[in-house]
């Protein structure tokens, strides 16, 4: 144990020590806020500039609907046939041309000339305008009163709330997708970050030969167990010390730049959708709502399973080839289940947590700590299903561990020879 | 004779090829053991083996008696013959590293550390990676990472590649100076020379299999074969090169003459004495020189290796 213990820490410290370590754990927040921040202020420039849009009205009627707003300036063109129009809007590169053209002195159709392809909130808008007006006009023609209309018209809102009456917003999904997702997505970047740091430095230890010396003073079994938990150590630092700069500096950028700069654009979206307090409110209440303690220690569990699970693998591979290049052909069972994770959890898991699907590979130990993770904010998951889950997990770890000892344990005394799948079959029976 | 190691019908397989088949040896405490053997003969399964870096299929390894275990790992020191060290790491806290893993306290490591530096030259080079030194500094800290814990047996592969003549003589008189403190000495190597040099006792490994040990004068004893050495002045080398081949039926295995010596060995057969056949060459001329000329290991490796196909 003492061994394994000297072993742990001097992965560790090697790992920390680590110019490469150091500058990625200081600069990668920077990055990342700078990035942040980058597109912020990117998209806050990209909303200054006005559109200019000619409007073509054949009718008379519509023409009077389009008003210049912040970010759209109307210009109306009069008496000029349809070609000519085109003509002009294009050679004052204006964004587009709407042109509503008339038939038997009713509304024709309406058409959108323009070199972009319009956002499809654009397109509601200018639909919404004209159907309503020309609506209105149908109903004025027909003797009906406008006022009567308006006045017995009633809005229906969807309240969301659970069985146990909590009250939720309407942008609950996509704050549980957002948590969910988040953490799936972080535990697969853990994972191969942190796996291929395991698995380069079993290939170091194995091009070095030192691995001789080591072996002949500890089992391989111990050297693989320090090595990968040493790295993990080095991880969660890295973690931490991510989880802490990158607080500190969205707040310093916060307090400068005002909230909206730091937002991310899809955030952006869904607070658009909320135009009152008592929204925002809801909000913070569905956060609250959320099981996050739950979430958090589920996520360090099925951290370290998933972690553990795969750096297995890892070593096992780098114990097989004798550079990193030869590593490729034995990547796909790493990175195959971890994406099907990622697509499954997004859009399986979304659309319904307790489906079939969702639910088998929930279970399934190379699917389930990125699959449970993203179910667990949706829904109900009940606490025998995160434990079998969890178990199923833990329990593979073992097998896949032993697997990958035998493989390890004659892989890193294997030099220059090219190796396949059959040749590390044939190494699980000596 | 007291053993440090034995290791009884040892048989090692990966997969359907066989490394060791049935292998036998005797190390006895205090001597200098030569492990010879032509490449991929098995020499370096053996020595895994007695490491515990592989177990065998078949048999058991006795260190001092006891059946070999993990907590036999301090007593044994290995350098293996590709060198391996941690390149980015300094050099003081790698050996200090491998000694504790070897089951050394800290303190104890540093003092034998600072031992071994003094002894070999090397003040200064604690702080150094592994990577700025040069491949014979490298190989010292190698050395010195092998036999720091003091270790009952020390197995050397190859320990003399790397260094120029002037260190790999220190680090011969370094081995031979351990063996006189008490440690026994494995040692295996190409280097005929340096076997001769050093060991009292060698086994050959050929295919797989225990093709010849015993005392290194022993075996010699064993393929002694009757080969002298003879110069000879004669005042008719035509006559004498005609009558040499005749008497005793002796085959002349080489003719050289320099001025009016020829230098020739023979081999006397197994009914002609010593006394007899000095008698015979007397007769043909000045006898100058006559010597049993004795197997080198180099002869006994290529002999047996070639006998056994």
């Amino acid at each position: 144990m003492d061994k394994l213990w000297l072993i742990i820490k001097r992965e560790y410290l090697n790992k920390v020590r680590n110019k490469t370590f150091i500058i990625m754990t200081f600069v990668s927040p920077l990055i990342f806020v700078g990035v942040a921040l980058l597109v912020g202020f990117l998209t806050s420039l990209n909303n200054d500039t006005t559109r200019k849009i000619a409007i073509l009205d054949d009718t008379g009627i519509y023409a009077p609907l389009f008003k210049d707003s912040d970010r759209t300036d109307y210009i109306f063109i009069e008496n000029e046939n349809l070609q000519a129009a085109i003509d002009a809007s294009k050679a004052a590169d204006y964004y587009g041309l709407i042109h509503i053209s008339k038939i038997n002195n009713q509304l024709g159709a309406v058409t959108l000339y323009s070199d972009d392809s319009p956002s499809l909130g654009f397109i509601n808008t200018i639909e919404d305008k004209i159907s309503k007006k020309a609506t209105e006009d149908q109903l004025v023609a027909r003797g009906f009163d406008l006022e009567t209309i308006q006045e017995s018209k009633i809005t229906a809102d969807l309240q969301l709330q659970s069985y146990t009456g909590v009250q939720t917003s309407k942008a609950n999904g996509w704050i549980k997708m957002a948590f969910g997702g988040g953490a799936g997505y972080l535990l697969m970047m853990f994972i191969i970050i942190y796996g291929n740091m395991v698995m380069r430095s079993v290939i170091e230890e194995k091009t070095n030969r030192i691995i001789e010396i080591i072996i002949s003073s500890v089992k391989p079994i111990y050297l693989m167990i320090g090595k990968i938990t040493g790295t993990s150590l080095a991880g969660i630092t890295q973690f931490i010390i991510w989880v802490i700069l990158g607080g500190i500096l969205f707040t310093i950028a916060g307090t400068f730049l005002g909230p909206d700069a730091v937002q991310s654009p899809g955030n952006d979206m869904a607070m658009s959708q909320l135009e009152n307090m008592d929204k925002m409110q809801l909000i913070v209440n569905d956060i609250m709502q959320l099981p996050l303690l739950k979430l958090v220690i589920c996520f360090f569990i099925y951290f370290i399973g998933g972690y553990f699970l795969y750096a297995a693998i890892y070593t096992a591979i780098g114990a097989a080839v004798d550079n990193e290049t030869d590593t490729q052909q034995f990547m796909l069972p790493v990175i195959l289940p971890l994406i099907l994770s990622i697509y499954v959890g997004f859009f399986s898991v979304m659309d319904n947590p307790h489906g079939t699907v969702a639910v088998i590979f929930s279970y399934i130990p190379l699917t389930s700590p990125i699959v449970m993770l993203m179910r667990i904010p949706f829904g109900e998951i009940a606490y025998w299903e995160i434990g079998l889950s969890m178990l199923l997990l833990y329990v593979s770890i073992f097998g896949v561990a032993w697997f990958a000892a035998k493989i390890y344990r004659v892989g890193i005394l294997m030099y220059g020879k090219k190796t396949n799948w059959k040749e590390l079959y044939k190494w699980l029976k000596y | 004779m007291e053993n440090t190691l034995e290791a009884r019908h040892i048989v090692k397989r990966y997969g359907d090829y066989t490394a060791l088949n049935d292998v036998n040896i005797a190390v006895p405490k205090g001597s200098v053991y030569g492990l010879l053997g032509p490449n991929g003969a098995g020499k370096t399964s053996l020595i895994r083996i007695i490491n515990q870096i592989t177990m065998p299929d078949g048999g058991e390894i006795l260190l001092n008696g006891e059946s070999l275990k993990p907590k036999h790992i301090s007593q044994i020191g290995y350098m293996p013959e590709e060198r391996g060290l941690y390149k980015t790491m300094k050099v003081g806290e790698q050996c200090i590293y491998l000694a504790m893993l070897k089951g050394l306290s800290k303190s104890e490591a540093k003092a034998k550390l600072e031992y071994w530096f003094d002894r070999l030259g090397m003040q200064g080079w604690w702080n150094k990676k592994l990577q700025e030194l040069s491949k014979g500094m490298a190989q010292k800290v190698q050395f010195i990472v092998t036999v720091m814990h003091e270790p009952d047996l020390l197995i050397f592969d190859e320990p003399f590649s790397g260094f120029d003549p002037v260190n790999a003589n220190l680090i011969k008189d370094e081995i031979l100076q351990l063996r006189d403190q008490g440690a026994t000495i494995i040692f295996s190597t190409h280097r005929m020379e340096s076997v001769e040099e050093m060991c009292d006792h060698i086994a050959l490994i050929n295919k797989s299999n225990m093709v010849l040990s015993g005392k290194l004068n022993e075996v010699k004893q064993q393929f002694r074969n009757r080969e002298y050495a003879v110069s000879l002045i004669t005042a008719d080398n035509a006559q004498a090169l005609q009558t040499i081949p005749k008497i005793y039926n002796a085959q002349t295995i080489e003719l050289s003459g320099l001025d009016n010596t020829l230098d020739f060995k023979i081999r006397l057969p197994e009914n002609v004495t010593i006394a007899q056949s000095l008698n015979d060459l007397t007769g043909l001329g000045e006898l100058t020189h006559f010597s049993e000329i004795i197997p080198s290991v180099n002869d006994i490796f290529i002999k047996t290796v070639k006998q056994d196909g």
